[in-house]
């Protein structure tokens, strides 16, 4: 009886705990919520100006968004591969590195998924799908090797290597998917990848499948990463002040390697998670930018892994709930886009304005 | 004599501080005035109020017995009141001429720079106050106490007759400091009054006619130079008795733990900083490097603990080689360094103290049995102990160190390093920008841990502290260790003989 009511006193203090990590983290959001509202506010402006009813509209966004099934799985399909880039861009960033590139990686390494996953054929699926998220993740890692050594051996930039061999990725993907890896027919693409190595889907009829799982789990991996291990500290420390860490005895060098390597591994994860997940083999041109938008859905974020998952799950409102709205409203696509480019510019503008500015001063 | 600035009852508030609280302050015409006290004293805020750049809530001020409104420094100008700043106001890329008349250039009609006329005029303004200077060299040419003859210049130009320089010496040389001293002096001689804020007793006992001293935003008061002594002006500054001699227990000299054997470096730009240095520091010994900046001090520091290569020589720490491995391996092997620039190289400002107490042991066992997780239920009692020991003044263990005072996140470094159980400690300008009482902490601490067998190697541009705490003093010129001395049978004038590199050719 007594251990019981230790264990029950423990829970409920836990659960208290909780609450209160929960109470202090709401409260960090609430700016962002505040951002969303006006976004919102000046999308109704530019809404009526063309001539439509915000209201109408934004009650399609809602119900197309989270109106039924269909609806919350559409939602989730979209946020998942954003939620990779975002880590992505988000861990190179604690290193202080602004790896623009997760496009490229993203692709890269959706395509080596792509070819495992066509060319083992026979394995079981519980083999042949770790092994192509690997490979994912290994060729996403790789090509994010190449800017990491241009930095610390010859000082390249690595906005400018990353952003330069993002196109190298595309073109690259593209040509070897109309060539070498092409499947018969007029579309470039490969054929498709063996059933055993596909992710389940996991809200049939939609097309989520289990990569949101694995999204989910990279999102409290990064976040342990960063705040509970030795390798997580050293990178922040090396991201706010290198000579610091240096001076602690940290390999400045290795660290940014190891941070941008990580960051091109979670990038090529989730494309690998498209591929095996959603579109069962790689399509050249598949992705709409789900790199690029890793890089505002982390800053939407505040740079941190949970408030990066929000803000790839408010992406994913705005892209599945737009496409309602534009097929109930009427209201044109190119407005909708307009809409979810002003959320995105008031949430993650603040944030940016305060790194930039932030930088700005060390720079002084 | 007759009163230049009279102060009557100033306050001047910020949010949640009261800067400058009911001071009386007045000032002789032609005298050198010292305005004294720590860090954060109010001595700042009461110059830059009298200079136009805060308002105070209360109080009134005379300049020449006629009551004045000071609401910006071009008004404090006109009144013929300059002001030096500690950091400097100068366009790098511009000339010293240019620095000079800059916003009150003189021109041909109206539109074109007279540059005979200013040359000419600048070249005979300079000679009247026997300050010197190349009028056509760049700013950024120009070592800091040259620049800081600029900023004296151009106030002098303005037509000051009253000179505010504020905390002059903090960034200067110990021979750039007598270069500034024998300048003031002329210019009291041509009956310019000054205003010399400083936190440094020596100093103002040695140049000031009178010493008004601040304390927590009062003036504890007003003392002639001749008429008192450091411990006294100690006593008014602090609130308490100050320590400005340290007793040691004699040095045993028995046990080398770091030898250095003919170490060559080059510095940044690839000359070579380090000439061959020899040297030796025993256990429970504080050996001093006095020498003029930028003689190798900088690059012998990083040379050991690893963060430059050396080009030749060994490094021998505890009878072991060092000389190749890395700094982390170095720092493992015991050896502690507070860098002399804290916020650059010794601290990451956006950590918490916490996550700074352990910069340099995440993953030594005491915090990770792994080298993967760090145990936090040991670093949060690792960090409430030394926050405790070292008595850190931080609201709490997760504060960013950014938002500490200077003298806090030295302890912060102190702490950190001192921990470590170091065989050597590396003590690079310790006390660079600390107020008295942080000096006191700093100083105390070093001798502590030479107590307990620590071998220091301590460096500083501040010859009264290498002369106070070191055991042995080598004199670093051009990269070369020119001799080691005890202090005892010393002389301040053969110690600064031998950093002017004066010994080599007579002995």
């Amino acid at each position: 009886m007594l251990v019981l009511k230790k264990i029950d006193l423990n829970i409920t203090e836990l659960a208290q705990k909780a609450l209160e990590t929960f109470k202090v983290e709401l409260k960090k959001i609430v700016p962002q919520l505040i951002a969303i509202f006006i976004a919102l506010l000046v999308g109704s402006l530019v809404l009526l100006a063309t001539g439509f009813s915000p209201i109408e509209a934004y009650g399609a966004l809602i119900v197309g968004a989270f109106g039924d099934v269909y609806g919350i799985g559409q939602t989730l399909t979209q946020a998942t591969p954003i939620i990779f880039t975002a880590l992505a861009f988000l861990f190179a960033f604690k290193a202080g590195l602004f790896n623009i590139g997760a496009e490229g990686q993203f692709l890269v390494g959706a395509l080596a998924a792509a070819i495992v996953g066509i060319s083992l054929n026979g394995l079981p699926n519980i083999i042949h799908v770790p092994l192509a998220l690997l490979a994912g993740a290994f060729f996403g890692g790789l090509y994010a090797l190449i800017p990491a050594l241009l930095k610390t051996e010859l000082g390249a930039h690595e906005v400018i290597t990353t952003m330069m061999l993002t196109y190298v990725a595309i073109y690259l993907t593209g040509y070897l998917v109309t060539d070498i890896f092409k499947a018969p027919g007029w579309v470039s693409q490969t054929p498709l990848i063996a059933p055993s190595a596909e992710l389940p889907r996991i809200l049939p009829p939609t097309q989520l499948s289990a990569s949101l799982f694995m999204g989910i789990f990279l999102v409290i991996l990064t976040y342990f990463t960063l705040q509970k291990t030795v390798l997580g500290y050293e990178i922040r420390a090396i991201g706010l002040n290198p000579l610091a860490a240096e001076n602690g005895g940290i390999n400045v060098k290795k660290g940014l390697i190891i941070a941008l390597v990580i960051s091109g591994a979670l990038a090529g994860l989730g494309g690998a998670g498209e591929v095996l997940g959603v579109h069962k083999r790689f399509i050249d041109g598949f992705s709409p930018g789900y790199g690029w938008d890793g890089l505002a859905v982390a800053l939407m974020g505040g740079l941190n892994p949970f408030g990066s998952f929000l803000a790839a799950l408010l992406i994913g409102v705005l892209r599945s709930g737009g496409m309602t709205m534009n097929r109930v409203t009427g209201v044109p696509i190119d407005i909708v886009t307009i809409l979810q480019a002003l959320v995105i510019l008031f949430v993650a503008a603040p944030v940016l304005i305060k790194y930039l500015t932030k930088s700005g001063k060390k720079n002084d | 004599m007759t009163l230049a600035i009279e102060m009557e009852d100033i306050t001047v508030t910020f949010p949640g501080v009261v800067a400058n609280d009911r001071i009386y302050f007045s000032l002789q015409k032609g005298e050198i005035h010292g305005l004294l006290g720590e860090n954060g004293a109010g001595k700042s805020v009461l110059m830059k109020t009298l200079y136009g750049m805060h308002r105070p809530d209360k109080g009134k001020i005379l300049v020449n017995g006629n009551e004045v409104r000071i609401d910006n420094p071009s008004t404090a100008i006109k009144l013929g009141i300059g002001m030096v700043h500690q950091h400097f106001m100068l366009v790098p890329h511009l000339t010293v001429a240019e620095n000079i008349i800059l916003g009150q250039e003189p021109t041909t009609n109206k539109i074109l720079l007279d540059t005979k006329k200013i040359n000419k005029d600048l070249t005979v303004f300079c000679e009247h106050y026997n300050l010197c200077i190349e009028l056509k060299s760049p700013i950024y040419t120009l070592p800091v106490g040259m620049q800081q003859r600029v900023e004296i210049l151009k106030a002098l130009y303005r037509g000051a007759d009253i000179l505010i320089l504020d905390e002059p010496t903090s960034v200067l040389t110990p021979q750039e400091v007598d270069e500034l001293f024998k300048a003031v002096k002329v210019l009291k001689n041509q009956g310019k009054t000054i205003v010399f804020i400083s936190h440094k007793l020596k100093e103002v006992l040695q140049i000031c006619d009178n010493i008004t001293v601040l304390r927590k935003g009062k003036v504890i008061g007003t003392v002639k130079a001749s008429e008192t002594n450091q411990n006294e002006l100690a006593k008014m500054m602090v609130g308490r008795k100050v320590k400005l001699s340290y007793k040691k227990e004699e040095a045993t000299k028995d046990k080398i733990v770091l030898k250095i054997e003919n170490l060559k470096a080059i510095n940044d730009v690839g000359i070579p900083a380090l000439k061959g240095v020899n040297l030796n520091v025993n256990a429970s010994e504080i050996l001093g490097i006095a020498g003029v900046q930028g003689n190798g001090q900088t690059e012998l520091v990083e040379v050991i603990t690893g963060l430059r290569k050396a080009t030749e020589g060994k490094i021998i720490l505890d009878n072991e080689n060092i000389t190749g491995i890395s700094p982390k391996d170095r720092l493992k092997m015991g050896i502690s360094y507070i860098p002399e620039d804290r916020q650059k190289r010794g601290l990451i400002s956006d950590f918490s103290v916490m996550e700074n107490l352990i910069l340099g042991s995440q993953d030594t066992p005491s915090f990770s049995n792994d080298k993967f997780r760090i145990n936090f239920s040991k670093v949060i009692d690792f960090a409430k102990k030394l926050i405790k020991d070292f008595s850190i003044k931080t609201p709490n263990k997760d504060t960013k160190v950014r938002y500490l005072s200077g003298g806090t996140q030295q302890r912060v470094v102190v702490a950190r390093e001192f921990s470590r159980n170091p065989k050597l400690i590396i003590a690079a300008q310790p006390t660079r920008g600390l107020d008295v009482g942080a000096t006191e902490y700093v100083h105390n601490k070093l001798i502590e841990m030479r107590e307990q067998g620590s071998a220091v190697l301590l460096l500083s541009a501040d010859l009264d502290e290498i002369w106070m705490l070191s055991d042995r003093i080598a004199v670093i010129f051009e990269g070369k260790i020119v001799a080691t001395k005890d202090p005892r049978e010393t002389n301040r004038r053969e110690i600064g003989l031998l950093m002017a590199g004066a010994s080599l050719e007579k002995n």
